[in-house]
């Protein structure tokens, strides 16, 4: 039983035709065929398949079609300004916080979000924002100093910070 | 992972066309607030539901406000993180918040909410306890009209409430309580985040100014019965006393032998009581101190010392 469902990804106005039932996670990658998303554990554990949903970081692997009508959908695809970079993108990489880089989106989008409402965190605040994004490969210490760093640049743009600690 | 199979979507934009629709729907039909129980029984434990009555359309769920008496009104469709972070909660009960902030990750209390995390009916519900020692009563709303009852009450089972078909919990009521009133949730769990209580204990104290006494004494606890509970008992050995160590001692005694916990894969029943035991005498000492929720980062010393 599909229907027609209407809403904002990355940006831009979207209608597709999907089931209700159809896990928001799969609609994007299966359906839609945006890639960067990723799943993991699939029961909201992990957090390799965060979003934004209404400007806030969700689980889409838990979300579902049938209550999509007019949302507002951003996916890692949507980090990048133009051609550039986000901080938080290149920040990663200049830190080696990506090793297999499967975990590395939702990594990014939590990041960022968290970095919009606390802009000059401590690692303790960083490792609370984080507790949701598992990384099974070494561990999480160059995550949060990537983290750190696109926070100083964040600051430095936003012309308000000092350099921190 | 199993994917959900097709169901029937509803999304109502009034409580009274919900109730009509579950009413109408007959037995499979499932509310869905945030989904992060629902959607992951679908997954993980074959739920198949007949049909789903989505909340989130219902304006008048949502939203957090004092009321002119003093109390405050939490909308069942409420997100924890939005528990977690409002400055009136985080003001007036900071264990409230922190315990709204135990519950899985920032994504999933993105998602979750309050009334889904009361009307799922998991013993081991973080925000239950918090709510029980605040003498928390549940607005619902069906067929039969508005009903308010003690949170207390609302519980009958795990996974089990009081509702009948098609009735809505719509409300979480926080009566009026006195300024000085100080609490204190613990939640005692093998990891420091994203992981279910092992037991937890939430208490508030209200001290006389002139004598400390205990002019009022709650002490709730979780994942130990089959319901969130208070424990009325360890509550009378401090009514109207000064708290001590060791009346606090005797308070978590008290309590370990009035609750009712089984052995199951993350404990045995054993050592959840000797964790109530110690953990309602902290917990009562550190409301006392007034020294206000315990930073996340500190547990593993708590827990080990």
């Amino acid at each position: 039983m599909s229907q027609t469902i209407e809403f904002t990804l990355n940006g831009k106005a979207t209608s597709v035709d999907a089931p209700a039932h159809r896990l928001l996670l799969d609609l994007l990658r299966d359906e839609i065929g945006v890639t960067g998303t990723k799943e993991g554990c699939g029961t909201g554990d992990c957090g390799a398949c965060t979003v934004y949903l209404n400007g806030k970081p969700v689980n889409s692997c838990l979300v579902l079609t049938g209550e999509l009508g007019d949302a507002d959908i951003v996916t890692v695809e949507g980090l990048k300004d133009g051609d550039a970079y986000h901080p938080i993108q290149a920040a990663f990489i200049a830190d080696g916080g990506a090793q297999c880089g499967y975990c590395t989106p939702g990594m990014l989008m939590m990041a960022k979000s968290f970095l919009e409402e606390n802009p000059d965190p401590t690692d303790d605040d960083i490792r609370f924002a984080l507790s949701g994004n598992l990384c099974r490969c070494t561990g999480y210490v160059k995550i949060v100093e990537a983290v750190q760093d696109a926070a100083a640049e964040l600051r430095r743009r936003a012309g308000k910070g000092q350099d921190h600690e | 992972m199993k994917r959900t199979e097709p169901l029937e979507f509803h999304q109502p934009t009034s409580l009274a066309e919900a109730t009509r629709i579950m009413l109408d729907g007959g037995p499979g039909g499932y509310f869905l607030a945030g989904g992060t129980d629902l959607v992951i029984a679908m997954k993980e434990k074959g739920l198949v539901p007949k049909y789903v009555v989505d909340l989130k359309r219902i304006p008048s769920l949502s939203g957090i406000r004092e009321e002119a008496d003093g109390g405050i009104t939490i909308g069942a469709l409420t997100t924890l993180r939005e528990v977690e972070i409002s400055p009136l909660v985080v003001g007036r009960y900071p264990f409230l918040a922190q315990s709204a902030a135990e519950v899985g990750s920032i994504q999933i209390r993105n998602r979750a909410t309050i009334g889904g995390n009361m009307a799922n009916a998991t013993p081991s519900a973080d925000v239950a306890p918090a709510l029980l020692a605040l003498d928390a009563k549940a607005r619902l709303a069906g067929a039969g009209g508005e009903r308010v009852m003690e949170l207390k009450d609302f519980f009958r089972g795990p996974g089990q409430t009081v509702a009948e078909p098609g009735e809505i919990l719509t409300e979480l009521l926080i009566p009026p309580r006195h300024p000085r009133l100080v609490g204190e949730y613990i939640k005692f769990s093998p990891r420091d985040m994203m992981d279910l209580a092992y037991i937890g204990v939430a208490v508030t104290l209200t001290l006389a100014e002139s004598d400390r006494r205990c002019e009022s004494v709650a002490i709730a606890l979780g994942a130990v019965s089959p319901t969130p509970m208070r424990a009325p008992g360890a509550e009378a050995v401090l009514l109207g006393q000064v708290l001590t160590e060791e009346l606090a001692e005797e308070a978590g005694r008290k309590a370990s032998e009035e609750c009712n916990p089984i052995s199951d894969v993350r404990s045995s029943a054993d050592y959840r009581r000797a964790m109530v035991r110690v953990n309602t005498k902290r917990a009562l000492l550190n409301a006392a101190a007034g020294n206000g929720p315990v930073p996340w980062t500190s547990r593993r010393d708590r827990r080990y010392a």
